[in-house]
């Protein structure tokens, strides 16, 4: 499996996400400057966190519009797999290759912290080393990860099971309280309608090590490291 | 020289007095320019010139065989293993955050990591020692949330995970916060950047941000004390750009990779001026500026204004000539500014030329050597009359609900929660989860270990003692992961040094401080000097605030301070029940009384090498140092991070009453949780150490030893409000 990481100006998690690929697929990323527009031979891109061009128009709304996201568009049009985590969640959506926004956290204030996710499906390339309704810790470092869209796309987005993650208690419950940025129905990640994008707020690529507090997003990266060549 | 000539008048309101000028007048055998006095006024204010301090500062000490460089440079630099050093350093931003304090906060981070990045060092890790008046003051919201976001909107953004640090309270603070911020960088030991320029005509660069009005004088406003308008003075505030700071340090860092840069220095404090003069002043050399090419974020600035803007994320570097178009291909990928501003010559002056006239020219040799040094009166501290018996008016279990939840000893998650601590994806003990702060050093085992310590009402009542106690902690707070401690950056937070009695507080502050760096091999690599902390003639608590590092050959071999069930509680170090100046006699007698607890510091040494060793053998599952508070407050912290109740059976020594036992501070003392304590009573009697059993741990309460038990539930409810209800209630 090759993957890359887009580096965006103002990324800052492209090399905890680096770790996380090495750690499962046994190599080394290729990193992308944001100017590059060739991402032959791909089949993983991943767009990591951080604050691209310093999120100060609206989060990713710069980024979305670099010359590499062209490139990022013909790869998943051509079932070529896309990850955005946190920032590049933001940036998916904001280039319109998943629905809804990120908007500021109901609490008004950055939220670093562990998290609870809730695996929703258990089917796709991201997701199969999870079973369904599975709760998986990791952290969440974000201002902006309170998930918005209208209701008729949240029950599009529920109806085609395109929910890949919502926030929950350790027991799975989908409570307002594990829902600390406020999203729309928990919602925490989502897929494209033809499973091959994920976008996700909080960040396996930081819970893949023991010493470092567990090994709870690694299934994640397995299951990409399995992606056929 | 171009425009009117200055006057002793404005020399005064640029912060000189009246034989400062005339050293001025004397150097340059004129009247200075505008631009001239700016520039003198700047170099000579307290925060540049340290010229109340130096003389203490010099009874620091400052070596040991892992140091590389110690006080002088950007930095300290301590060799780590692995062919690495550890580049470090903490600065205040304490008038700037009063002022506005969000953006005090903020570049106050943003500049202690250019003090690091510049010298060659990726910074890994921010902390921040922060102190702040009484909750019940009507400021102290404010502050606390415009420095908390300030913080973390600026590290979060820049990408530097923040890791660990202080937060306190005390009305001492009311009109004047306390904003300490430490940054540590790795790099390849022998591949350092240091200031001095070399090399007659040589390019001088200017990269980063363009310059603005902001900030102007910020350097005297910090020297400065704050009457009733405070508010006016928000102009010399600047403004922080943590996206152009990110860039600025992958583009410094790549151009580090090769050897383009002869010598680099970060525009802090009195920006160009300090930066300038200093690169020159340490490499004897002379320097050129041509402030034409300097860019500029608006029209129609002045040379004085460029000299002393102290716009944020600028950095200045002398590179060779053959690899300035190099260079310059670098800064343009990342979209910053890169413009040659001058040249070094052989003249030893500091010539500056603005639109064809020359605005400022001054020898740089009596500029630094005859800068004013002062040896001001100091007045000792009166000591403070033994405490003798206090009663306890509540009880145990009810003293340590009261203490779990106040302001000095409740969660600080409510704080950290707004900082990105995982990012970099090296973080072995997060906020809370042990003494100090524990980050692996990306592809090794290798492990850095940092803290921030300071007990200020300890220094108030004692500064020699505070002083030995705020290294001593921080040295404490190392050994109680494992680490070993190495070395400490300081950041002396005092009042008006033109009062004998600050002055006072300030030289036994050092005397201690020198004491225990000595007995314990922690030299002093850094450091910065807050004085003038005072508004309308109050002065804060003297605050030398210490931040220390440590080191851990394997990450794995960290310990922290969280209890599993089934494990047996020993506390390591002798426990007198020493009262005064503790948090259970301000907080539940109402009481700020007493001398300080002493520090035995050949006792410090001696119980903290053997916890370490304990540790490194892999004997301890927990520990946790036992401070603020004292033993049972220490115990219900590891019971909380763990989830886990204890059952405690110890009682005090004959003479000792109970609560002084459990909430005396006595110092050296650690808590230490084995799976079977026979062995390490055994090992500590061999050797000499004190230690007592004192509980177990198992269920879900804390068990007092006559049988009352606290749910760790209630403990957890109290320890935890007080942020959330009071921040956002």
């Amino acid at each position: 499996m090759r993957a890359g990481i887009v580096v965006f100006p103002g990324i800052n998690r492209e090399r905890d996400m680096a770790i996380a690929l090495a750690r499962s697929t046994g190599r080394q990323p290729r990193m992308i400057w944001h100017a590059e527009t060739d991402l032959a031979g791909l089949d993983l891109v991943v767009l990591p966190g951080g604050f691209s061009h310093g999120d100060y128009l609206r989060c990713g709304a710069m980024a979305a519009r670099s010359p590499v996201m062209a490139a990022v568009r013909a790869h998943a049009e051509r079932g070529g797999y896309v990850l955005g985590v946190c920032n590049g969640f933001q940036i998916l959506t904001e280039a319109g290759l998943l629905p809804g926004a990120l908007l500021r956290n109901a609490s008004l204030r950055f939220l670093a912290m562990d998290c609870h996710l809730r695996v929703e499906r258990s089917d796709t390339a991201f997701t199969c080393r999870y079973q369904r309704g599975q709760v998986f810790r990791a952290p969440m470092a974000h201002g902006d990860g309170n998930y918005f869209a209208d209701p008729e796309t949240l029950d599009r987005l529920e109806g085609e099971g395109l929910v890949a993650f919502r926030y929950a208690t350790p027991s799975g419950e989908p409570t307002a309280e594990a829902n600390r940025n406020g999203s729309a129905r928990s919602i925490a990640g989502v897929l494209s309608p033809d499973l091959r994008t994920l976008g996700v707020m909080p960040h396996p690529e930081d819970m893949v090590d023991p010493l470092l507090g567990g090994e709870d997003g690694k299934p994640l990266f397995d299951a990409l490291a399995e992606l056929a060549a | 020289m171009s425009g009117r000539p200055a006057t002793e008048s404005l020399a005064r309101d640029f912060g000189l007095t009246a034989e400062e000028y005339g050293r001025v007048l004397a150097i340059m055998g004129r009247a200075p320019s505008l631009t001239e006095l700016g520039i003198f006024s700047v170099m000579w204010s307290e925060h540049c010139s340290y010229k109340s301090s130096k003389i203490w500062l010099r009874e620091l000490p400052t070596t040991a065989p892992w140091v590389i460089h110690g006080p002088g440079e950007n930095a300290g630099v301590v060799a780590i293993g692995d062919g690495l050093a550890a580049i470090f350093k903490m600065e205040s931003h304490n008038h700037p955050s009063f002022i506005e304090p969000y953006q005090g906060a903020a570049t106050g981070v943003g500049g202690i990591l250019r003090d690091v990045f510049t010298m060659g060092a990726r910074p890994i890790a921010s902390l921040n020692a922060l102190r702040f008046g009484s909750p019940d003051h009507p400021g102290t919201r404010r502050i606390v949330d415009g420095v908390v976001r300030g913080i973390g909107g600026y590290g979060n953004c820049v990408g530097v995970p923040t890791v660990g640090g202080e937060v306190n309270f005390h009305p001492a603070y009311n009109g004047n916060p306390l904003v300490n911020a430490m940054t540590v960088g790795i790099a390849p030991a022998d591949r350092i950047f240091l200031s001095a320029a070399a090399g007659v005509g040589n390019p001088v660069v200017y990269v980063g941000s363009k310059t603005g009005r902001d900030g102007i004088h910020g350097a005297t406003m910090a020297s400065a004390e704050f009457g009733q308008d405070a508010e006016e003075k928000r102009p010399t505030v600047q403004v922080g750009d943590p996206f152009t700071e990110k860039l600025l340090i992958e583009a410094c860092l790549e151009l580090m990779a090769t050897d383009a840069i002869v010598a680099i220095q970060d525009m802090g404090a009195a920006g160009l001026t300090s930066s300038s003069v200093e690169m020159a002043g340490r490499g004897g050399v002379g320097i050129a500026l041509d402030l034409d090419a300097v860019p500029q974020r608006e029209s129609g600035l002045s040379a004085y204004e460029m000299m002393l803007s102290e716009s944020q994320e600028r950095m200045l570097m002398v590179l060779r000539p053959d690899r300035e178009a190099a260079a310059r291909a670098i800064f343009e990928k990342w979209e910053l500014d890169f413009a040659v501003i001058g040249r070094l010559t052989g003249t030893g002056r500091i010539v500056v030329t603005h639109r064809g006239r020359v605005e400022a020219d001054i020898p740089l040799a009596p500029l630094a050597e005859q800068a004013p040094l002062y040896h001001r009166p100091t007045a000792p501290t009166p000591s403070r009359a033994a405490l003798g018996a206090v009663a306890d008016p509540v009880g145990i279990a009810a003293a340590l609900l009261a203490l779990i939840g106040c302001p000095d000893l409740c969660s600080r998650a409510w704080v950290w929660n707004q900082y990105d601590a995982t990012l970099g994806g090296q973080t072995v003990k997060r906020p809370g989860a042990a003494d100090a702060a524990v980050l692996r050093l990306e592809g090794l085992r290798r492990a850095l270990a940092f803290t921030t310590d300071c007990t200020p009402r300890y220094c108030a009542a004692d500064p020699e003692a505070g002083g030995a106690q705020a290294v001593a902690e921080a040295w404490r707070n190392l050994t109680a992961t494992g680490a070993r401690p190495l070395a400490i950056t300081d950041n002396m937070n005092f009042g008006n040094p033109e009062k004998p009695e600050i002055m006072g507080q300030f030289a036994g502050a050092i005397r201690g401080m020198a004491a225990a760096c000595r007995a314990l091999d922690f030299p002093v690599v850094s450091g910065n000097v807050s004085l003038y902390n005072e508004t309308e003639g109050r002065g804060i608590l003297p605050s030398p605030v210490i931040g220390g590092l440590g080191v851990l050959e394997d990450a794995a071999q960290a310990v922290g301070l969280a209890l599993v069930p089934g494990l047996e509680l020993v506390v390591v170090g002798a426990t007198q029940g020493w009262l005064g100046q503790s948090l259970w006699l301000r907080e539940i007698a109402g009481r700020e009384d007493g001398p300080p607890p002493p520090v035995d510091l050949a006792a410090e040494r001696r119980v903290g090498d053997w916890v370490r060793t304990r540790i490194l053998a892999g004997e301890i599952r927990a520990c946790h140092d036992v401070s603020d508070g004292g033993l049972l407050i220490a115990v219900a912290e590891m019971a909380l991070a763990g989830a886990v109740g204890v059952r405690l059976a110890a009682s005090p020594p004959v003479g000792t009453a109970a609560h002084a036992f459990w909430f005396g501070e006595d110092q050296g003392r650690y808590v230490l949780a084995v799976a079977d304590a026979t062995g390490l009573l055994a090992a500590a009697a061999a050797d000499g150490i004190a230690v007592l059993r004192i509980g177990s741990s198992g269920g879900d309460g804390l068990t007092l030893p006559d049988g009352v038990t606290i749910s760790v539930a209630a403990l957890r409810a109290a320890h935890e409000r007080f942020f959330p209800s009071w921040m956002d209630g």
